[in-house]
């Protein structure tokens, strides 16, 4: 068997190799920082007295000597304030938490919802992953970037919207999704991204949630279990016991 | 910035807390040994040793790239995989401790396959540019992918999507990055946080898009910097002054010591065809560790350029002129015959024990006393601050400096004065109980440290216990009073030294043998100078107005035109032509450090020598032979003939010179601070420090004022103050 295969693939098509590899992926941010404009140290950072009081019931919850987990919820509130996360913002972290730049930078770089770029108001998270896409989401972005006019990573002149291609969100069943900042909007077609984007154009806060009449994530076609009414306590036990 | 961790600080207290409790109820016990078997070797180890540890016990060496012994451990790089019996997976060895009764197999089939496909991994991001890698040869990727890589490569690259690429970042003239050499091993960054206190470096991104860098341009501005470089396992940190310039396997290397700071770091020559490539550190427990601060390592090209190499008179025009040795021996000889007993010689910062001994003989011989160091200390007439050792060492040594729990330092930046006792001052501070105050300018020690002001006057509260932290000494188990030699060579350095000195003597610490008084020199030469006999301070040089004056290496303008007699003969005897060459009318031309077996004692009394790595350049000779051969053309032939010879007439004078690498005790704190104490003079005005910034660290002698290395920090630091995130 083995000579047989030797006479007809040359000795070449025994040492082919069982390894292959597809291109890496890589992010597309930068993982250094780049001086702009719109981001650098000497635009100035100041949490407003609101949030200023937040910071000081945040650090509360940490005790001392453990500040620094206060550092994501800080980062959060700064991004949350600004609508993304500048540079004198993780400065001005730092500051409060008594810590190196350096170790801010790490944790504002490693979590991808930290944005480190200028965003707009809206930021529309469509979520390509696998559920998402057999469900058709392809049709969801290219409707998303249709009506908006820009391309994934991009946003639009008004600094308005914002359009990023996410992993999954944790909405399978109710695929194909878009977040728009903190809002889920599930069981998406193409007219109703387009309903969405319209009232967020407008100003309107279009409602939140499945856009197929469901109430959550139960089964589009009706119950199909649990149909009928609950057995009560001893349902199905013998007589005897 | 942050102490311990505080999970340790934690277990410190309850341990400590927990032996008190128990030496109650019994006598307190060491931690009873567990039986590990690495390889089926039996070994007794202490609970909480690590697998790799314990393996280093028994003398398998487990490989490791992200692991180090002075560094926290990070678990990181997974190359420390081994099997133990009984776990279906292989365990990292390097963060586990051992279990009782495990057996470790460090050579076993699954362990060999953990290490291959953990090589694999890292190989599939790493360029495969070993012929222009300037860590080629020496670098522990290419090692171990040697010993347990795989044997091919499973790498093919059919879609030609490249590796993964990392651009380069610019930390500083004295470290090349390369960084898609980076295998994240985070040992820099663990040393910058740790060891060195400059939290500048860290891991931006994650997954394939993780990098080692400063995320903002910013340079790497710590005086320990250089040491990141034998850190890095791989090439991804290189030497910038060094790159490109030769490869390992064509290195001499020497064993020496420093003389650039007054510790006497333990270094490697590297050297090629008469040339110093590089200067390594070697490891010294007692002294650096396996540290090296970026003066004695970037330095070395300063020993080519200014040197002088030839012997010169000058000529009755005022020029200097390149002469044979001949001529100059006789010209400088004739000078000196000339000058009867009025001769005097000042020592500078570079000297060795040997040269000081043999000019010291040779003047004796004409009948002068005249030999002063550049450099003052307190002295009185008659009484000196001299006569006791313990008067002017840094006696309690330096490894013990990281095992004081309360430390005074009086006019002095250890940072930039000696950066490795500063490493053992941090060490102390994160990973014991050590605090520190300073008595001086604000600086930043890279830890944090209580100042109590820089007025003189402090000193004199501190003395008289009306200063809050006097109490805070006498009560302290380990305190040290650490009083920069600069200070001390104040005008009113006396007052330091007698009020200081007394109050070090009244603490009363744990163990009666702990020794709380501390000077810290900043000049290799000082302590062989005073433990010879010369006297500290040039006014009484100057104040005998000599006719002929040798300059040894003093260039730090403590003798300059104005204060010397017009018709004074000067003799310059020295390696670097810099501020004391141009005042001389005679130049000899000397060996540099790493041009003589030569002896240095240390700021704790430590003797020393450095070995001959490469010839002197020129027509420079070793010193002490030139003043040999000076004494024989004046007439006075010194009756040593080689270094035997002379090393035995240094015994004469003071065996500790020539008992190598120990440390001398010393004693008579009593008597010395009779002595000391014996006139007061009182303090005046503010202290400072010459060295408060990186910028002023860089340049301080004649050998960092040639080296243009160093010139590129020094212009880096400016340029960069304008940079927006350079501080």
């Amino acid at each position: 068997m083995l000579s047989r295969s030797k006479l007809f693939f040359p000795s070449i098509a025994l040492n082919i190799r069982c390894f292959s590899k597809s291109a890496t992926n890589m992010s597309d941010n930068l993982f250094v920082h780049r001086d702009t404009p719109e981001d650098n140290q000497n635009m100035p950072f100041e949490f407003n007295e609101e949030n200023k009081r937040r910071i000081k019931a945040i650090l509360n919850i940490y005790p001392e000597g453990h500040k620094r987990g206060a550092m994501i919820p800080l980062l959060d509130l700064a991004q949350r304030q600004h609508g993304w996360l500048p540079i004198s913002a993780m400065h001005k972290v730092a500051e409060i938490l008594g810590l190196p730049n350096m170790r801010v930078y790490e944790v504002a770089t490693f979590y991808t919802m930290f944005l480190r770029k200028p965003t707009g108001t809206y930021h529309i998270q469509v979520c390509t992953t696998t559920p998402c896409w057999l469900r058709g989401s392809d049709e969801i972005l290219d409707a998303c970037k249709r009506k908006l006019g820009i391309n994934v990573g991009e946003t639009t002149k008004d600094m308005k919207f914002t359009i990023s291609e996410v992993e999954c969100l944790g909405a399978c069943v109710n695929a194909p999704m878009i977040a728009v900042n903190d809002d889920y909007y599930e069981d998406l077609t193409v007219k109703d991204t387009e309903e969405i984007l319209d009232d967020l154009k407008n100003g309107k806060q279009p409602k939140a949630g499945p856009r197929s009449g469901r109430y959550a994530s139960e089964p589009a076609g009706g119950l199909t279990t649990l149909t009928s009414e609950p057995t009560g306590p001893g349902f199905g036990v013998q007589s005897g016991l | 910035m942050l102490r311990v961790p505080l999970t340790r600080a934690v277990l410190a207290q309850s341990q400590r807390a927990g032996v008190l409790a128990t030496s109650k109820r019994m006598q307190s016990k060491a931690p009873e040994k567990v039986e590990v078997f690495i390889d089926d070797q039996p070994v007794m180890v202490l609970p909480g040793t690590t697998v790799l540890q314990a393996a280093a016990q028994v003398g398998i060496e487990i490989p490791r790239f992200c692991y180090h012994e002075r560094l926290a451990v990070a678990g990181n790089c997974r190359m420390c995989l081994v099997e133990v019996e009984k776990s279906p997976k292989p365990v990292a060895a390097c963060a586990m401790p051992v279990m009782k009764g495990w057996r470790i197999k460090t050579n076993s089939e699954m362990t060999r396959r953990a290490r291959e496909g953990v090589m694999e991994f890292l190989l599939a991001n790493h360029p495969l540019d070993c012929p222009i890698c300037d860590q080629g040869g020496e670098c522990d990727l290419q090692d171990q992918a040697m010993s347990f890589g795989s044997d091919r490569s499973r790498f093919t690259d059919i879609d030609h999507a490249g590796k993964r690429a990392v651009e380069d970042k610019d930390i500083g003239p004295l470290i090349k990055t390369t960084m898609t050499r980076c295998i994240h091993c985070t040992r820099c960054i663990r040393f910058a946080s740790e060891v060195a206190g400059v939290d500048d470096l860290g891991t931006t991104g994650r997954g394939n898009d993780m990098q080692v860098g400063t995320y903002v341009e910013k340079l790497f501005l710590s005086e320990i910097s250089g040491n990141v470089i034998d850190l890095c396992p791989v090439g991804a940190l290189t030497n910038k002054p060094y790159s490109f310039v030769a490869r390992p396997w064509e290195i001499r290397r020497i064993d020496s010591i420093d003389v650039l700071d007054a510790l006497g770091s333990n270094i490697t020559v590297n050297t090629r065809t008469g040339e110093v490539l590089r200067i390594l550190p070697r490891e010294n427990e007692d002294i650096n560790e396996e540290w090296l601060s970026d003066k004695s390592r970037f330095a070395c090209d300063g020993l080519k350029r200014q040197r002088l190499i030839t012997p010169m008179l000058r000529k009755p025009d005022g020029e200097l002129e390149a002469v044979e040795w001949e001529t100059a021996l006789i010209g400088v000889a004739q000078a000196v015959k000339n000058a009867g007993s009025k001769v005097a010689a000042v020592a500078g910062s570079f000297v060795d024990a040997e040269q000081l001994v043999a000019v010291k003989d040779l003047l004796n011989r004409l009948g002068s006393e005249l030999l002063c160091t550049e450099q003052k200390f307190p002295t009185s007439d008659g009484l000196s601050g001299i006569d006791f050792r313990s008067n002017y060492l840094l006696n309690s040594s330096i490894a013990a400096c990281e095992d004081a729990d309360l430390v005074l330092l009086v006019g002095t930046n250890p940072r930039y004065e000696a950066p490795l006792l500063n490493t053992r001052l941090r060490k102390g501070y994160v990973h014991k109980e050590l605090d520190v105050a300073v008595i001086g300018p604000q600086i930043d020690l890279s830890y944090r440290h209580e100042h109590l002001g820089s007025n003189a006057s402090i000193i004199q509260d501190i003395v008289s216990g009306k200063h809050p932290f006097a109490k805070r000494l006498k009560s302290a188990k380990r305190p040290l009073i650490i009083v920069g030699a600069n200070a001390l060579s104040r005008n009113d350095g006396k007052a330091f030294l007698s009020s200081l000195h007394s109050f070090a003597n009244q603490l009363k610490p744990e163990n009666s043998d702990w020794k709380v008084w501390n000077v810290l020199q900043t000049n290799a030469s000082q302590v062989a100078a005073l433990d010879i006999g010369y006297k500290p301070g040039v006014d009484e040089v100057i104040a005998a107005g000599p006719k002929v004056l040798f300059l040894l290496g003093a260039d730090n303008e403590a003798i300059n035109k104005d204060n010397i007699p017009k018709d004074c003969f000067v003799v310059y005897l020295g390696h670097h032509g810099d501020n004391g060459a141009p005042l001389s009318h005679a130049i000899l031309p000397g060996a540099a450090y790493t041009e003589k077996q030569a002896t240095y004692v240390n700021t704790e009394g430590r003797a020393q020598q450095t070995l001959i790595a490469i010839t002197p350049p020129g027509m420079a000779r070793e010193d002490w032979k030139i003043i040999r051969a000076l004494s024989e053309v004046i007439g006075t032939s010194l009756p040593y003939d080689n270094l035997d010879e002379i090393r035995d007439r240094l015994e004469d004078i003071a065996p500790h010179l020539v008992r190598y690498g120990r440390l001398e005790e010393n004693n008579f704190f009593a008597q010395a601070e009779q002595l000391a104490k014996s006139q007061s003079v009182a303090f005046q005005g503010e202290i400072d420090v010459k060295q408060k910034s990186l910028a002023d660290f860089y340049m301080t002698d004649s050998i960092t004022r040639a080296s243009p290395t160093m010139a590129k920090c020094v212009q880096a630091i400016k340029k960069g103050q304008g940079r927006a995130y350079t501080y």
